[in-house]
């Protein structure tokens, strides 16, 4: 089973986003970047498919050279090797980024591909999709739970209100939902390991693409923080009941929600 | 200009969702068309007149009875190829970020996921977004035509505006569908929490999973259930009630977090909301500071005193 693993690197979720000066960017001095953290269950899952049916696991992403940081991480759990395709200037939004992705996947042997729902960092939940339909493969959303037999994928999916259970004919592309595994550590071995697994890092022209092709139909205009919330009241009263008292009145009456 | 918004519906009944968006197609130009993909749904398509849709044009088939992301994406191309609408509207369910996706790719277009905010700028869509989990919002410009926006729920008012709303059957040709609908466990009755006007969560301070407590005060408010990322580590809730940065993030009317410290992360998936009551015994938790109203106490004695409370006036 060939698998490969769409992966990004982002802020680590606990990191304080701040806007840089330009308006349109934030500002990355002193950010931790992760692997993006719904990519990790796509890692975790991928290992274990492998590790069931044998096969090669096979992290591609797009970024920029301080990715291969996220990629030694996903080796080190346990991943075989690792494509990174560096637009260097070119800023690509979600669907330029899923191109990128397709065009390096075409070249390559695959039985399955696993992405992560959305990127914590754009929430813009297109490149998995769009992957898959620049493919031409079926695709499967927020996976919590896969089977694979005879030649077919079959996953529960998180939808509102409860679950689905769904399959397609492989190859085809999943997203991972949380609730699917909990991804490994990287052992120290594993890390040792890591250092000596193939990572290529190739450009945009490497992969066939010329910025032109690759023009932003998204671009960012302005960023802004949401509005601060500030503390408002506590509610004092010498018990429990006196304060709900309190609170539901205010509730009622002030803020006129219940 | 016409506006094309793609209805969500779950056995003939609409998601809250498509009213919104019809709204919110209005506010960008009065030619508003809704797409309705089913089967023998012809009878509901009607009421999506009453908010504004000019027209309604209903796609059916066996094969669409079921959302399935193949046959969805094939017909709602093949009405975009005929229909030319400048924008095209869905809401951001889980069904409608991926068809959406879908759609940009086939179609080459851009989008703008999980958007609060819509104008024109001349003839330009600028939607407004969250990204980094809500710590930021961001106004982006969206080239080529469509342009596809799927909002957000729970942000845009639904408000009625009656239009000629009439029916018309396309064609429904769904192509080679792969993905198929095998099962579905779905909890009637359950509100969902993106959707909810009120969510009740609990997290760390829980201690356990018996959300009996939550779920009293949930029932009596009408309310969904949400929780934290700790509570879901620890395996007290499912993964879909997480509320957060790497949950849902929830804009409802009230939000009660009942033993939530208030992590960045989960404030950053609340804090849309438009009132917030936080209920700690940890007088330095850092959910006190976002919150509207505040008590120190212990949650298993105020959320069951808040319950008693809340039903006598409901």
């Amino acid at each position: 089973m060939e698998i490969l693993v769409l992966l990004k690197q982002v802020p680590a979720t606990e990191s304080m986003i701040a806007i840089a000066d330009d308006g349109v960017s934030i500002k990355t001095d002193g950010l931790k970047y992760v692997i993006n953290p719904y990519d990790e269950l796509a890692v975790e899952e991928a290992l274990k498919i492998r590790e069931a049916q044998s096969g090669t696991v096979t992290i591609v992403s797009v970024g920029p050279a301080k990715t291969t940081e996220a990629i030694r991480t996903a080796l080190a759990m346990g991943a075989d090797k690792g494509v990174l395709v560096d637009p260097g200037d070119v800023q690509c939004d979600n669907l330029a980024v899923a191109k990128v992705l397709a065009a390096v996947i075409r070249e390559m042997p695959c039985d399955l591909i696993i992405a992560g729902h959305r990127a914590v960092d754009d929430d813009n939940f297109q490149v998995g999709p769009a992957v898959a339909e620049l493919l031409g493969m079926p695709n499967i959303s927020m996976v919590v739970k896969e089977e694979i037999a005879d030649g077919k994928i079959t996953c529960t999916c998180s939808v509102e209100g409860g679950t689905k259970v769904v399959d397609a004919p492989l190859p085809a592309l999943i997203s991972t939902q949380r609730g699917l595994n909990d991804p490994r550590y990287a052992s120290l071995p594993g890390i040792m390991k890591a250092k000596k697994k193939p990572l290529e890092t190739k450009s945009l022209t490497d992969v066939g693409f010329d910025a032109a092709q690759l023009a932003a139909k998204v671009v960012i205009k302005a960023m802004k923080t949401p509005p601060e919330r500030a503390a408002g009241r506590i509610i004092e009263g010498d018990s429990a009941q006196a304060k709900v008292a309190e609170l539901v009145k205010a509730l009622h009456q002030e803020s006129k929600v219940i | 200009m016409t506006v094309l918004v793609v209805a969500e519906q779950v056995d003939g009944a609409f998601r809250k969702v498509t009213f919104e968006a019809l709204s919110a197609a209005r506010q960008l130009g009065d030619d508003v068309t809704a797409l309705v993909l089913g089967n023998g749904i012809q009878g509901a398509a009607a009421e999506l007149g009453k908010y504004g849709a000019v027209k309604v044009l209903v796609a059916e088939d066996e094969a669409l009875a079921e959302y399935t992301v193949d046959a969805y994406t094939h017909v709602v191309a093949d009405v975009i190829g005929q229909a030319a609408p400048a924008v095209v509207v869905i809401g951001a369910t889980t069904q409608g970020k991926e068809l959406a996706a879908r759609l940009s790719a086939r179609l080459d277009v851009a989008l703008a996921s999980d958007c609060v905010a819509l104008k024109l700028e001349g003839d330009q869509v600028v939607a407004t977004r969250p990204m980094y989990g809500g710590k930021i919002l961001a106004d982006v410009a969206l080239s080529g035509t469509p342009a596809i926006a799927a909002l957000r729920p729970n942000i845009f008012a639904a408000a009625e505006s009656p239009a000629a709303g009439t029916v018309e059957q396309v064609a429904a040709n769904v192509g080679e569908v792969r993905t198929q609908v095998k099962s579905k466990q779905l909890e009637t009755g359950k509100i969902d929490l993106t959707e909810a006007e009120i969510v009740v969560s609990g997290g760390r301070g829980m201690g356990g999973a018996d959300y009996s407590v939550i779920e009293a005060l949930a029932d009596a408010l009408n309310a969904a259930v949400g929780a934290s990322r700790s509570a879901v580590d620890e395996g007290w809730r499912p993964a879909s009630d997480q509320v957060g940065q790497t949950g849902k993030t929830v804009s409802p009317k009230l939000y009660i977090a009942c033993g939530i410290s208030g992590a960045i992360q989960h404030l950053a998936g609340m804090s849309s909301s438009k009132v917030i009551v936080a209920i700690n015994k940890d007088p330095e938790a850092p959910i006190f500071t976002k919150a509207d109203y505040s008590i120190v106490g212990d949650l298993f004695e105020v959320v069951p005193a808040l319950t008693e409370e809340i039903k006598k006036i409901r």
